[in-house]
């Protein structure tokens, strides 16, 4: 197994709100069900460091920066919408498998 | 008496010229001004000239803009002298960039809220120690995020927090029409305390902008629109209104016309500090009439700028030479400046910035505009009505002495439309009239009105010479001569002989 880490994710919230817990709870489920080992996830409160909100151009939160692989996206809301999210990050096809859905 | 005063609403001077007295003194400190406007109608200049003006008062300013990036900014501002880098480098101005990013695609997915830019815009408060925060403009954020309950709602939770910061904040919106709802989104729906409203419209094939305070809570403001231009190097320039009218000091000190006999018939002279209106038709002297005022001022402290419209400073020149005036000279000994100016090259407001910072610049006790009705060509009706009061309570303010003159349209008599308007905040007023007699064209002046003096009631008769204007004895036996139907009064002939050799009415 490679342990080398494909996709980085940066997590922007402002202060432990029930709204950032529930974004940073939403994105592990999918990363550990997809990208298992070969993600790198940082999670940015806007609140202690305000500077790189700024230098990134943060307006909404939570939002969700991929910076690798490029290209570079993101993702604005608390990622409670997997498909929306899975798709724009272009993980595993983009929609869930077939056989995803028939197991559940 | 203190407690009242704690009580109501303190106001922040913005430092925009002209804007002050028309906000009774400022901005409401602490609170949040909605300035709406359509598209082109100012609205960046005046969110930036907020924070410039409040740079140069120490008080440092945050701008927050969601339309243009911070770079078109900078390059924009350039051109109207405010070097926006520099402040920056100085830490008495810092951006908030909130504009649209078009290098990265962005995707919603779940709720959200606008917490990240509440966090930098107070980061950016206290890293410059801010007073001042200027948001530009909001109508472009609803059109990012889809659903605008949640940008409203998020929009107001950051008008609150800047409320808590007690700092004084400027937010732009944009409106689909002149004269309509207040703005898109209804944005003041949730700023209330103040609204302003920036007007650009197009009337009679000119634009005109207009500044409006619509609301001010709990504190006074001058009501209805204000025309404004964006100057040069001054960004937004409100054009004063006569506000201050009725605190002119007046003189009684009189000062010369520059002719000796139209002294007289004023009853000893001009008033320093009055604005005199030299009325007539093409060719009956009123240029004559400037050139005198002009050399009138060849002593003492006395000088003289004169704003010229229809004829070039050689045409001028020459034509004083002609009527025995050295206009070289006294502009050689600084007592005269000319300034000649295509009424066309811009705008009545931005003629009226021009005149005013000539006038700064010179400081002139007299001031002569040759003619006014060639201004009146370039602007509205209203438009001209607000700049003559302009000017006018302007040169009252600074105590300087005026003289317009406007062009008849019709030959031997009637009123121009440019009298109409001003002859009521002028003065004095000058006819210069054709007179037809005995199958003779003959040139006849009266003072018509003279305001805290005796002066000469009648219609004399003058020429002009080498020497200038000479003013001479009244007409007689003729009625009619300002309505144009002149009507000899027949009188037996050996009458007439009689009068002719009766000496000259004296003058005063």
């Amino acid at each position: 197994m490679r342990n080398m880490t494909e996709f980085r994710f940066k997590l922007y919230i402002a202060g432990r709100t029930h709204r950032s817990e529930r974004a940073a709870w939403n994105l592990r489920r999918l990363c550990e069900k997809e990208l298992a080992g070969r993600y790198e996830l940082v999670v940015v409160d806007v609140l202690e460091r305000p500077e790189e909100a700024e230098e990134q151009r943060i307006l909404a939160t939570p939002t969700l920066i991929k910076e690798l692989p490029p290209p570079m996206r993101r993702i604005i809301g608390d990622l409670s919408d997997a498909e929306r999210v899975l798709a724009a990050l272009d993980v595993g096809g983009g929609i869930p498998s077939a056989g995803e859905k028939y197991a559940s | 008496m203190n407690v009242i005063n704690d009580r109501m609403v303190e106001k922040i001077e913005t430092g925009i010229p002209g804007l002050d007295p028309i906000c009774c003194g400022g901005f409401p400190l602490g609170r949040t001004t909605l300035v709406s406007g359509t598209t082109g109608s100012a609205k960046t200049v005046f969110a930036a000239q907020f924070l410039t003006a409040g740079i140069a008062r120490k008080q440092n300013g945050v701008f927050v803009t969601f339309e243009e990036s911070p770079d078109d900014i900078r390059k924009n501002m350039m051109s109207l002298g405010w070097d926006i880098a520099k402040l920056e480098a100085e830490g008495k101005w810092t951006f908030v960039d909130a504009s649209p990013q078009p290098e990265s695609e962005t995707v919603l997915a779940g709720e959200y809220d606008f917490g990240a830019l509440l966090a930098r815009i107070e980061h950016a408060v206290r890293k410059v120690n801010a007073h001042r925060i200027s948001l530009d403009s909001l109508g472009t954020v609803f059109t990012r995020f889809p659903n605008p309950a949640i940008v409203r709602h998020e929009l107001f939770r950051i008008s609150q927090a800047l409320k808590m910061l007690r700092i004084t904040a400027v937010l732009t919106a944009e409106r689909t029409e002149d004269y309509g709802s207040i703005s898109r989104y209804s944005v003041e729906e949730f700023v209330a305390d103040n609204v302003i409203i920036l007007r650009n419209p197009l009337g009679e094939e000119k634009r005109r902008r207009t500044l409006e305070i619509l609301k001010f809570r709990g504190t006074a403001h001058q009501k209805g629109e204000f025309p404004f231009t964006i100057a040069s190097r001054e960004g937004v320039v409100v054009l004063p209104l006569p506000l201050m009218e009725l605190k002119q000091p007046s003189s009684q000190v009189r000062i010369s016309s520059g002719c000796k006999e139209l002294d007289q018939m004023c009853g000893g002279g001009l008033f320093q500090n009055s604005v005199i209106l030299v009325s007539g038709a093409t060719g009956t002297g009123k240029t004559l009439a400037v050139s005198h005022f002009v050399a009138g001022a060849n002593h003492g402290e006395e000088r003289c700028l004169l704003f010229a419209y229809e004829e070039s400073r050689e045409q001028l020149f020459r034509n004083g030479t002609g009527w025995g005036f050295d206009l070289e000279r006294l502009e050689r000994e600084n007592r005269l400046q000319v300034q000649c100016t295509y009424p066309e090259s811009e705008a009545l407001e931005d003629h009226f910035i021009r005149m005013k910072n000539c006038i700064a610049e010179f400081r002139p006790t007299r001031v002569a505009v040759d003619s006014l009705s060639a201004l009146e060509r370039v602007s509205s009706v209203r438009g001209f009505r607000e700049f003559v009061n302009s000017l006018t309570s302007y040169l009252k303010q600074e105590e300087i002495t005026g003289l317009f003159t406007s062009t008849t349209p019709s030959l031997l008599a009637g009123t121009s439309v440019t009298e109409a308007h001003i002859s009521t905040v002028t003065d004095s007023i000058v006819l210069l009239r054709y007179v037809e007699l005995y199958g003779e064209m003959r040139r006849g002046i009266t003072v018509l009105k003279m305001r805290g003096s005796a002066h000469d009631k009648e219609i004399r008769q003058f020429s002009i010479d080498g020497r200038g204007i000479h003013i001479g004895k009244p007409f007689r036996n003729i009625s009619g001569i300002l309505s144009g139907n002149f009507l000899q009064v027949v009188q037996p002939e050996l009458q007439r002989f009689d009068g002719l050799f009766e000496p000259e009415a004296p003058l005063d």
